[in-house]
């Protein structure tokens, strides 16, 4: 309780710990301290221990680049969403948000139909 | 009611260039005799095929814009089913998708406009409260 009155304001809702000790569940950084302490800043990330799986976050190639105009003849672009396989690629794997989804899978099957991509296979 | 369509069609690869100028011509003549009107023509050139068609593996692409009524590509593809060198074609519609397009472009072009002044102030917004935040600390300790 007398540490309470020197460190003024912070420390007020945790009364119980004692200012030296370092617990391991990440509590959050305390201001005022004098040699306590040791972290660095206020307002400095919590770190995040546990997490050992980063999946990228897929994000939607048409949106990034912002190509508002999914063409048939632009296969170079459309090539890039068909499988080994002549398979238009889901969206599930290549992250395209489904409006341009929409218009992509439209511009492929034009594009086949012009024998600008195969149906099947890869191109001859 | 006037539409713009775009034409693609393949020609098999061992025709003669007057005789694709020749057919060329011939569909401009159909086009505008149907009271459409050519927008252009765009030789696009030989390319591999990406399947076999009729026993070509390769084909000239040549692609045209119209405009005009439906009768027009009616006549139009008639006629290419029709000329015997002719081994796929394709038309698609494109009016719609080229005034969705316009209106895409003026919505960026007005938010360009609109953002390129806040965009100034707020760059310099957070620089500016940087360095307050910085000097908390070593005020403290």
């Amino acid at each position: 309780m007398t540490e309470e009155t020197k460190a003024p304001a912070p420390a007020a809702e945790r009364p119980s710990r004692p200012f030296g000790e370092r617990s391991s569940g990440g509590d959050r950084p305390r201001f005022g301290s004098g040699g306590g302490g040791g972290r660095s800043g206020p307002g400095g990330p919590p770190r995040e221990g546990g997490r050992k799986f980063f999946r990228r976050k897929k994000v939607c190639k048409f949106c990034t680049e912002k190509i508002a105009d999914i063409n048939y003849k632009d296969y170079r672009t459309l090539g890039q969403f068909v499988a080994e396989s002549g398979k238009i690629v889901p969206r599930r794997l290549t992250g395209v948000c489904s409006p341009h989804q929409h218009r992509l899978a439209a511009a492929i099957k034009q594009a086949r139909n012009i024998a600008l991509l195969p149906f099947a296979g890869r191109a001859s | 009611m006037n539409r713009a369509y775009e034409l693609m069609f393949i020609v098999r690869p061992d025709m003669a260039d007057e005789d694709l100028e020749k057919l060329i011509s011939n569909l401009e003549s159909t086009v505008t005799s149907a009271a459409g009107s050519i927008k252009s023509v765009d030789r696009m050139g030989k390319r591999r095929l990406a399947y076999m068609v009729r026993k070509f593996r390769e084909g000239v692409y040549i692609l045209m814009t119209i405009e005009g009524a439906g009768t027009v590509v009616h006549e139009l593809e008639r006629r290419l089913r029709v000329t015997e060198p002719v081994i796929k074609f394709l038309t698609v519609r494109i009016d719609e998708e080229q005034k969705r397009l316009e209106k895409i472009k003026k919505l960026r072009d007005a938010k360009k406009k609109v953002s390129a002044m806040p965009a100034a102030v707020a760059e310099e917004a957070p620089a500016a409260g940087e360095t307050p935040a910085a000097d908390v600390p070593a005020a403290t300790v």
